[in-house]
């Protein structure tokens, strides 16, 4: 797509991005580059959110990453870089001969699954043709039975990256086998925990590897329908997903008989409505069913009884963008990364009092310290780390002294804390722990569903006890009752 | 999502008109009450009661069970907007960075309580779960428009902004109120 001897100039232009004014400096390029030789373009995420606006520029092959662009820097890098081909250095965050402190943000990650966020036009299938893209669902469906495929994702080791960890292969296998013809896939986009947005870069900067992955999930279950279930506040990644729907449907890879074989397979989207609850599989199917989101009782297991009573997997948006590339490089490239129990790379929103925040993707088992110092580049305001927070409001909050914690499902259970979807919220001494966990309680209380006593009446109760802390008419007793 | 100025132009322009076209786009769809009630606030700006009585005409679902989905997802809402709909994230990395005074500052700005809109109609301000851009905390939208690093200082100097300039685009929001 891209004339690789012809200068180009991309924008990201992801949420982040154009909240922090990137479609000005895209404009501004468009207007600046007329009659020049450079082809304009944008992509999705580049993940160092800490620098937007962040502009790329490619000149003889070579890439150079300007950040915290502004529309009035753009005429000097035209006329500077583009034109008398000398590169501005000091507004320059990475180059391939450039040491910056942002290059081991990049270089102690491991990106297989954000490879090409912020790389291609997400707006485009092309682009995405143009990385590989629909060639693992074309090998599948000429090479691989659905039990292959299946067992190809069993080796891997791929685990629900939403944050529960269940082995992806078992979901699936289960679907499989449960009787009956009509069988859904149903992607969970529906990413409530407040901190965490690598769903919604995933989906707004490569949205057809998600539909690449569910076109996988339902050849390998049987099924021929998918549900995109996406929160209502990602109006840009609904969009994207619906450009890439209507893209993919034109070139014969959703519909009817997928690229001539005996497939057929097509996905909806169901916009949210706003229910933190609906990131639970149960309440998601019931919301997806035009009704309350409240969650059930399980069993029965939506693999049994799922949407419309039919059987059900229900997988993450990272999840289900991880299962292309496996199926193209096999489940050992994939698991040569990660620990014994934890395969492959996981995707964090890196974010809260960090010197380089951002979207990250990490191999399992890299150490929280090395996740905070290494690549995050420390604390924002210079202090001690007090807490990292993992996991969402039902998640944990992991002391400083335990931040030699290896990242791993295991490991942080262990400690107390979840994996959660992958937000990471890094709080420096300053911050009243007293005050976040009434944050979090104020939260769940609001969102509880009302549904079982413990969660409408108990979270209710810990935030009222929170709130007498907080006015400094705590109990002791109270605290001695949480010590038993 | 259809605009209400979209939807206008397939079908004459009364309120009721627009929800039944609405309906009837959906109406055998299995599941579709919540889409329906979407795309009606859409339409609209929000979603009064007669408007539901009217879908549980059309699709015979109870308006107590309509009702009772309006009043479940923080999404709907039962009273019409003003000309600013004002959204304050409060997630954990705005939460952290100082969220909580950027409502106070608003609140103080406009007058008007969280969730609540002006007498004038001109702001609504509503605290929002998190909208996904936690490096640029504070994060505020206004309507389609996202501001990023919101200090004290900014926010008032939007709402002066805001308030001189007046973008009316709830053209249907007056006929609505008819049938109210």
């Amino acid at each position: 797509m891209i004339n690789s001897n012809k200068a180009t100039v991309t924008v990201g232009l992801a949420s982040c991005g154009i909240a922090a004014g990137a479609q000005k400096v895209y404009d501004a390029f468009k207007e600046s580059l007329e009659g020049l030789s450079v082809q304009l373009d944008f992509s999705g995420c580049m993940g160092m959110c800490y620098k937007e606006p962040l502009v790329e520029v490619k000149v003889e092959g070579q890439q150079f990453i300007y950040g915290k662009v502004q529309p009035e820097q753009v005429k000097r890098i035209v006329e500077e870089h583009l034109q008398a081909k000398k590169p501005i250095t000091e507004w320059l965050v990475a180059a391939e001969q450039l040491e910056t402190p942002d290059k081991t943000f990049l270089n102690r990650q491991q990106r297989i699954l954000l490879k090409n966020c912020g790389v291609i036009n997400p707006e485009t299938i092309e682009s995405y043709f143009s990385v590989d893209g629909y060639k693992a669902i074309k090998k599948a469906l000429k090479d691989m039975s659905p039990e292959q495929v299946i067992e190809e994702i069993k080796l891997s080791g791929l685990r629900g990256r939403g944050g529960g960890g269940f082995p992806t292969a078992t979901k699936w296998a289960l679907t499989r086998r449960s009787p009956g013809k009509d069988k859904y896939v149903i992607c969970n986009a529906d990413e409530g925990d407040p901190g965490a947005f690598m769903d919604r870069s995933v989906l707004e900067s490569n949205p057809h590897s998600v539909l690449e992955g569910m076109l996988l999930a339902g050849y390998a279950m049987g099924a021929n329908n998918g549900y995109i279930y996406i929160r209502a506040e990602y109006p840009l990644a609904v969009k994207r997903l619906k450009l890439a729907l209507a893209e993919a449907r034109s070139k014969g890879l959703l519909g009817a008989n997928i690229l001539d074989s005996s497939f057929s397979f097509d996905i909806q989207i169901r916009e949210g409505a706003g229910a933190f609850v609906c990131g639970e599989e149960t309440a998601l199917i019931m919301s997806i069913e035009g009704k309350r989101g409240m969650p059930r009782i399980r069993p029965p297991f939506p693999s049994e009884a799922g949407l419309w009573g039919k059987p059900t997997s229900i997988n993450n948006v990272e999840t289900f963008a991880n299962v292309p590339w496996i199926i193209l490089n096999g489940a050992n490239s994939f698991n040569q990364y990660g620990t014994e129990t934890s395969k492959g790379t996981k995707v964090f929103a890196l974010a809260g009092n960090i010197a380089r925040g951002g979207l990250i993707e990490v191999p399992m088992g890299i150490t929280i310290n090395e996740i905070v110092y290494d690549i995050g580049g420390g604390l924002a305001s210079g202090k001690k780390l007090k807490a990292v927070q993992t996991g969402g409001p039902s998640g944990g909050c992991i002391p400083a002294s335990l931040s030699d914690t290896p990242v791993d499902y295991e490991s942080l259970r262990k400690i107390g804390a979840i994996m959660g979807s992958g937000g990471m919220l890094i709080m420096d001494e300053s911050t009243c722990m007293v005050d976040m966990a009434k944050f979090f309680l104020n939260f769940t209380q609001e969102e509880s569903c009302g549904k079982c006593t413990f969660c409408r009446i108990g979270t209710k109760r810990m935030l009222e006890i929170l709130e007498r802390i907080t006015q400094g008419e705590g109990q002791r007793e109270i605290l001695n009752s949480w010590r038993n | 999502m259809k605009t209400a100025s979209q939807l206008s132009k397939h079908t004459s322009s009364s309120p009721l008109a627009i929800i039944d076209q609405i309906v009837r786009d959906h109406n055998l769809d299995e599941g579709s009450a919540i889409v329906i009630l979407q795309q009606i606030q859409a339409a609209f700006g929000y979603v009064g009661k007669p408007m539901l009585e009217r879908v549980s005409q059309l699709t015979g679902i109870p308006a107590s069970v309509l009702y009772s989905i309006v009043t479940f997802y923080t999404q709907f809402r039962l009273e019409p907007v003003g000309e600013n709909f004002i959204q304050v994230c409060h997630g954990t990395a705005c939460h952290l960075a100082g969220a909580e005074r950027i409502s106070e500052v608003l609140q103080q700005e406009t007058g008007v309580p969280e969730g609540k809109t002006s007498a004038d109609g001109k702001f609504t301000v509503k605290k929002v779960a998190c909208l996904g851009c936690c490096s640029l905390g504070p994060v505020v939208t206004v309507n389609e428009e996202t501001f990023a690093r919101v200090t004290p200082d900014k926010a008032r100097q939007m709402i002066k902004e805001k308030r001189a300039s007046c973008q009316c685009g709830h053209s249907n929001a007056e006929e609505v109120a008819t049938i109210d």
